[in-house]
């Protein structure tokens, strides 16, 4: 096995990512805080009411960082699961997996907060259009994700197969997207549109990129809290956890 | 017939060869080497991991740990397939198709030299072509999957618990068709409780322990 | 140990399968008496008005022999994993892929055939109107195996797992979401009389194309996963 090799088997290792895991979310958690909280204040105080929309775009503040992280959330599972059943490496199985429950969350709170902005935008709680039913549809393989991990009894044959999904599943959203938006052309009336931030004044932006920044920094806190305790869980019978751990006998 | 010490690589050889399932070994490191002509007996409690081991060197399960060179070259899961043929728990036939009808499907997808009925009076079951399988006794089904065996002309033959559910007879059978296969060049890694009569061909024994 | 060639390992195969379907041939007609039953549902819940059928006729349809085929999603490989028989076609010299392709081509031919040939009599339980059938059946005849290719995969997935219905349809139904899309909207289109009707169409045929193609090595791949 060449050195670069070696290395990354040695850096992937169980002992070494919980401590590194131990180490960084923490203050991963904190950026997260720390940048949420300007952010959120920056979009319900600072920022100046739109002209069109009034005081409801300030939602969007939550929903666009949402909707990015839920597709950005969908791509690195893609890639750890590519790692994983490529090279086999555990730790890539696991990151995987622990990927899904947060990019399930991301995605709900991007389908709630797109309603509520939707109701007094355009009168419906609901729209059938591209960005929503891509969104749906996405949920829906974050929950088969998590549903096949949780089926299989062999923790790693459940990640292996859970990880060829989501691989499927990462092929299969921009094919929906591009359908559903083929199909609102066809039935004329849908003239819904989600307004996109590039509409945004350059002013009103900066709170945006604290809640992007944010959810970023949760995302990476909660991936690397979610893998280590999955991890300990695997690795409980082994030496170096029980001394870690300060285990009895 | 060569001997052992003349052949050129070992039929199968295993260095270290491990298998943990959700961090629990299950075997190993295993360090045995078979050759053409002989015969490894595997002996072991429940649980201790014989139909694992078994799996493993059929291709069906990737090992943990450890390598396998088969023919003096080294393989993985998915080339081990090509030399061994497997006899399992199940059946590994369908209930709702005669002998013959399964008989002649395994016949095709081997591109067998052998005839499929020809392979059904060799174990016994002449008579028996038409019969569904789901109709034959437990005896019976293991001699088709016997006769299955023996159409594949795989050179490695893996026997999990060969001689379960078998009378006398039937345990004859087996020893007798391990015996055909070895002394025509072939080998065969065959699992059991030990509590039976041995084929009559050069055997050595490996034994796991739970 | 020779390797057959693909043509023999083929036939044999769909021999097999055959033989199989005709030992259970009263479980051949579940699909078609399920999408019976699910077209004559709406008529019974929204009215049996002409015009109003008519509008959601190609929907209706689509969704119908969609969810006729998932319900046998389930039985293409449980009976093998059940008897081992899924093992020995592991461990035969002749191409996994190739197999499932059979296996997929047979399942097709006895789950949805039915239910293309079918489909003018269930078009006319729902007055579709008779310049909508040549797109609904185009459509059908090119999404229907497509959905059979992406269930074969999904299947693969969740071969080991017991009582796995429901979680095989969750996991299935995203992925059916694009082919139903361009399968009913090419229809929808066809109604409008937009030309772009038969883009989807081709669409469809790319799709099953490439299906053909991948779809059976994933779930090859799929089975090696599940069954170690």
């Amino acid at each position: 096995m060449n050195r670069f090799l070696l290395w990354f088997h040695q850096t992937g290792s169980p002992a070494n990512f919980d401590r590194y895991a131990a180490r960084w979310a923490p203050w991963a958690f904190a950026t997260a805080f720390v940048a949420l909280a300007v952010g959120i204040y920056g979009a319900l105080f600072s920022v100046p009411p739109d002209v069109n929309q009034g005081e409801n775009f300030r939602i969007l503040y939550i929903h666009v960082p949402s909707a990015w992280m839920s597709l950005f959330i969908f791509i690195a599972m893609a890639i750890q699961a590519v790692i994983a059943l490529v090279w086999r490496i555990k730790i890539c199985e696991i990151l995987a997996m622990s990927c899904a429950p947060i990019g399930a969350a991301f995605t709900v709170i991007t389908l709630a907060t797109g309603s509520i902005w939707g109701k007094p935008t355009w009168g419906t709680w609901w729209s059938w259009d591209a960005r929503l039913t891509s969104e749906l549809v996405m949920l829906f393989l974050y929950i088969g994700v998590i549903g096949l991990n949780s089926a299989i009894e062999d923790r790693r044959a459940a990640a292996r197969a859970a990880c060829f999904l989501a691989i499927i599943g990462l092929v299969n959203v921009p094919i929906v997207h591009y359908a559903v938006d083929w199909w609102n052309t066809l039935h004329q009336g849908e003239t819904i549109r989600l307004l996109g931030p590039s509409k945004m004044d350059s002013s009103m932006m900066w709170p945006l990129i604290a809640t992007v920044i944010g959810t970023k920094a949760w995302f990476v806190g909660s991936l690397l809290q979610r893998a280590r305790a999955t991890n300990l869980e695997h690795e409980a019978n082994k030496d170096w956890a029980r001394s870690a751990y300060g285990a009895t006998q | 017939m060569n001997s052992p010490a003349s052949d050129p690589a070992p039929l199968l050889e295993c260095r270290g060869l491990c298998f943990s399932r959700n961090e629990e070994p299950i075997f190993g490191p295993l360090d045995f080497t078979l050759a053409a002509g002989t015969a490894i007996q595997v002996l072991g409690g429940n649980g201790a991991g014989k139909t694992t081991l078994l799996r493993v060197l059929a291709g069906l399960l990737p090992a943990s740990q450890g390598e396998v060179h088969f023919q003096g070259r080294s393989v993985d899961q998915q080339h081990l397939v090509q030399g061994t043929a497997f006899l399992g728990h199940l059946p590994g036939h369908k209930a709702d198709l005669s002998a013959l009808e399964n008989l002649q499907f395994t016949a095709a997808l081997h591109a067998s030299a052998l005839a499929p009925e020809a392979a059904l009076t060799d174990v016994g079951l002449a008579g028996f072509e038409q019969q569904q399988a789901r109709r034959l006794s437990a005896g019976q089904n293991k001699r088709l999957a016997l006769a299955r065996l023996r159409l594949s002309a795989a050179p490695l033959w893996l026997l999990d618990e060969p001689y379960a559910n078998l009378d006398r007879d039937g345990i004859a059978l087996v020893n007798r068709q391990i015996g055909d296969h070895v002394n025509a060049g072939g080998a065969v890694l065959l699992t059991t409780h030990g509590a039976y009569a041995p084929p009559p061909v050069p055997m050595h024994t490996l034994e796991l322990r739970a | 140990m020779s390797a057959p060639g693909l043509l023999a390992a083929g036939r044999a195969q769909i021999q097999r399968d055959l033989r199989l379907v005709w030992r259970r041939r009263g479980d051949a007609l579940q699909p078609v008496l399920f999408a019976v039953m699910v077209i004559a549902l709406f008529p019974l819940a929204l009215g049996g008005e002409h015009e109003q059928l008519a509008r959601i006729a190609p929907g209706v349809l689509w969704v119908a022999i969609l969810l006729a085929g998932l319900l046998t999603l389930d039985v293409l490989f449980r009976s093998d994993v059940d008897d081992g028989s899924l093992e020995q076609l592991l461990l035969s010299p002749a191409p996994l892929a190739w197999l499932i392709a059979m296996r997929v081509l047979v399942h097709w031919a006895v789950t949805a055939l039915p239910l293309l040939l079918l489909t003018p009599v269930f078009a006319e339980l729902l007055f579709l109107p008779g310049r909508l059938l040549t797109p609904l059946m185009l459509s059908l005849a090119l999404g229907t195996p497509l959905l059979s290719l992406i269930g074969a995969m999904v299947a693969a997935l969740t071969v080991g797992i017991r009582r796995s219905g429901i979680l095989l349809a969750v996991l299935a139904l995203p992925l059916y979401v694009p082919v139903l899309v361009f399968g009913a909207g090419a229809v929808v289109a066809a109604d409008q009389g937009l030309s772009s009707w038969i883009g989807a169409i081709y669409l469809l045929a790319a799709g099953l194309v490439l299906a053909l193609v991948l779809a059976p090595l994933a779930a090859a791949t799929a089975l090696r996963i599940a069954l170690s």
